[in-house]
């Protein structure tokens, strides 16, 4: 079969590759129909997240049609069913996902003795995310093993899109997320910091949770545009300062929740002297992440807010203003999506017409085309939000 | 595909996709170009920083070691650089720091250095690599840079297909799970209060 490669830094190829096989009796094979490009796929391509190595699958974002069930599958799935594979691998029996916490599943990591060293107590598998999370093969494929496949998927109904409901398998719900642990009330400012899919998933969560006001901040203008499109009032970070301009839109008294849609990989500026350091100590590997909108998000936001983090961290940061945190009484919420905690309510407002999580696709090409969309998505070309990939 | 590749392969579970062979992929030539210039960047810098001697000796301008320690920091510096995603300012940087070696080169041309062939040849050499780091530079913003086209807007994607208004507060019937609760605000202490 076809599927998008890890071969090094900026390195993704479109390989031929032996297609997988049912191991466990609790796996199933899924025929990929639709797979997406993420945001944190960009922080392998650039292989800021250590422990991928070459030969491994991308993509943890895909959907398709189950071709294979497993004998242990015991009628949770069947041939031809259609489901979206949320990108964490969750037992359903453990005692974090007993609670819920499905992104720290406490089984399903196969790789557990090397995350219980790097992390302190393992995390959930992973699709396409690294040896750490459990080197599992990626849905930028033609077809995929979905393990503990009987708790690990969203079965969707035939009447909706595969572009409807893709999303419900990563960026939807991590953006859901991300506005559900702000812990939104009627009279809240919610500040988002970038307004690529998943900020703009954030966005229209926020909105749809009853915020007062909800604020985007970005600096491309198609990102600035679509957030614009979804309700909210923009900043362009490039032409105004960000910390003034959310003052003035709150009276002074700052966001009252705010969330990083960006992660580890904010935008390096002449203007920001901390994003310079930060940079050239991420090259000298003295700093995994940069962690400006980090710092930006603590100074500003009001006294005992929430600051919410969705975006993707791998490592070590520097400078981060603990005694304005502490001093601020300010609340972190942070964290991995629990997928399959959220998919049932977000299916039904995706089929009620409340949202339809399809407005972000601005890129629909083959997985042939897939290693060249990399790049274009990289560098933000052709005004490129989310690339969506049909092998 | 590659040796490292087949490798790993044999780190591969029974049931996991292996690489059988390699097809179209995002490293294109201007890539290559920059990570070469990269490596030779960092080679360069750490024979500077290691051998001074040698180098000067070669050169006839002894007693400059301190100079090409330090161009030899710059080097390693703007080959890092150039080998991770901002290649484009690391490149121009290797430009930048070209020009400050031809200039070097060209003040140890004089008449009573006995190794003036020698330095004639650093200097060919230095002329050569700042060509292909022109062309790295070049092609590296070319392939980065966004289009001269206006972006589009999406100002028509709301994603909401009952529009912007009906969507407000449209999921208010959400119950934040306990787990999930922040600290009240002090904007909200009526509401607190009732519920207290």
């Amino acid at each position: 079969m076809k599927a998008l490669v890890w071969h090094g830094k900026e390195d993704i190829r479109c390989d031929t590759v032996s297609d997988p096989e049912i191991e466990h009796p609790r796996d199933a094979i899924v025929k990929v129909t639709s797979c997406a490009i993420c945001g944190s796929d960009l922080h392998l391509f650039h292989n800021y997240i250590p422990a991928m190595l070459p030969g491994d699958i991308m993509g943890h974002e895909m959907m398709g049609e189950v071709v294979e069930v497993g004998s242990g599958v015991n009628g949770h799935l069947k041939k031809g069913d259609r489901i979206v594979v949320p990108f964490t691998i969750i037992c359903g029996e453990c005692e974090q996902c007993q609670r819920g916490n499905f992104s720290v599943c406490e089984t399903t990591n196969r790789n557990k003795k090397l995350a219980d060293k790097v992390f302190g107590h393992t995390t959930a598998g992973l699709f396409g995310y690294t040896h750490l999370t459990g080197g599992y093969p990626g849905g930028q494929a033609e077809y995929l093993r979905v393990p503990y496949a009987d708790a690990t998927h969203i079965k969707v109904p035939d009447s909706l899109t595969d572009e409807q409901v893709l999303f419900l398998g990563d960026i939807f719900p991590t953006g859901w997320q991300a506005a559900v642990q702000c812990d939104i009330e009627p009279t809240d400012t919610v500040a988002i910091w970038g307004c690529g899919p998943v900020g703009q998933m954030a966005i229209r969560s926020a909105v749809l949770l009853g915020a007062n006001q909800v604020v985007a901040i970005d600096m491309l203008p198609e990102r600035l545009g679509m957030a614009e499109a979804g309700g909210a009032i923009t900043i362009n970070f490039k032409e105004e300062s960000v910390v003034e301009r959310l003052n003035e839109l709150t009276g002074g008294k700052g966001p009252d929740k705010c969330i990083d849609a960006t992660g580890m990989e904010s935008h390096v500026s002449l203007s920001q002297p901390d994003t310079l350091l930060d940079r050239a100590k991420q090259m000298m590997m003295m700093e995994n992440d940069r962690p400006h909108i980090l710092r930006e998000m603590i100074y500003v936001c009001r006294p005992a807010g929430v600051i919410s983090i969705p975006g993707v961290y791998s490592g070590l940061v520097d400078k981060i203003p603990m005694g304005q945190a502490m001093n601020k009484g300010l609340t972190f919420r942070m964290g991995q999506t629990h997928v399959n905690r959220w998919t049932d309510d977000l299916l039904r407002r995706i089929e009620e017409g409340q949202i339809d999580p399809s407005f972000v696709i601005t890129h629909t090409v083959s997985l042939e085309d897939g290693p060249e969309m990399y790049k274009v998505f990289r560098n933000k070309q052709d005004s490129c939000i989310k690339v969506v990939l049909k092998p | 595909m590659t040796y490292i590749t087949s490798i790993s392969n044999i780190a591969r579970s029974q049931g996991d996709p292996k690489v059988l062979s390699s097809g179209p992929g995002s490293l294109d030539n201007t890539d290559r170009l920059a990570r070469a210039l990269g490596w030779f960047s960092i080679g360069l810098g750490l024979t500077e920083l290691l051998a001074p001697r040698a180098l000067t000796r070669w050169l006839g301008i002894e007693g400059s070691e301190t100079l090409v320690r330090a161009y030899g920091m710059r080097e390693i510096g703007a080959g890092i650089m150039t080998l991770s995603p901002d290649k484009g300012l690391g490149l121009q940087s290797r430009v930048a720091g070209d020009a400050l070696d031809i200039a070097t080169l060209l003040s140890a041309m004089r008449s009573d250095n006995p190794k003036r062939d020698n330095v004639a040849i650093a200097l060919a050499m230095v002329v050569g690599v700042t060509l292909l780091d022109i062309a790295g530079a070049t092609g590296v913003k070319k392939r980065q840079s966004r289009s001269d086209r206006p972006a589009r807007t999406y100002r028509d994607r709301s994603g909401y297909p009952q529009g912007l208004e009906r969507a407000r507060g449209a999921a208010r019937d959400f119950r934040t799970p306990p787990d999930m609760r922040a600290i009240p605000m002090a904007a909200n202490r009526e509401s607190r209060a009732a519920a207290e």
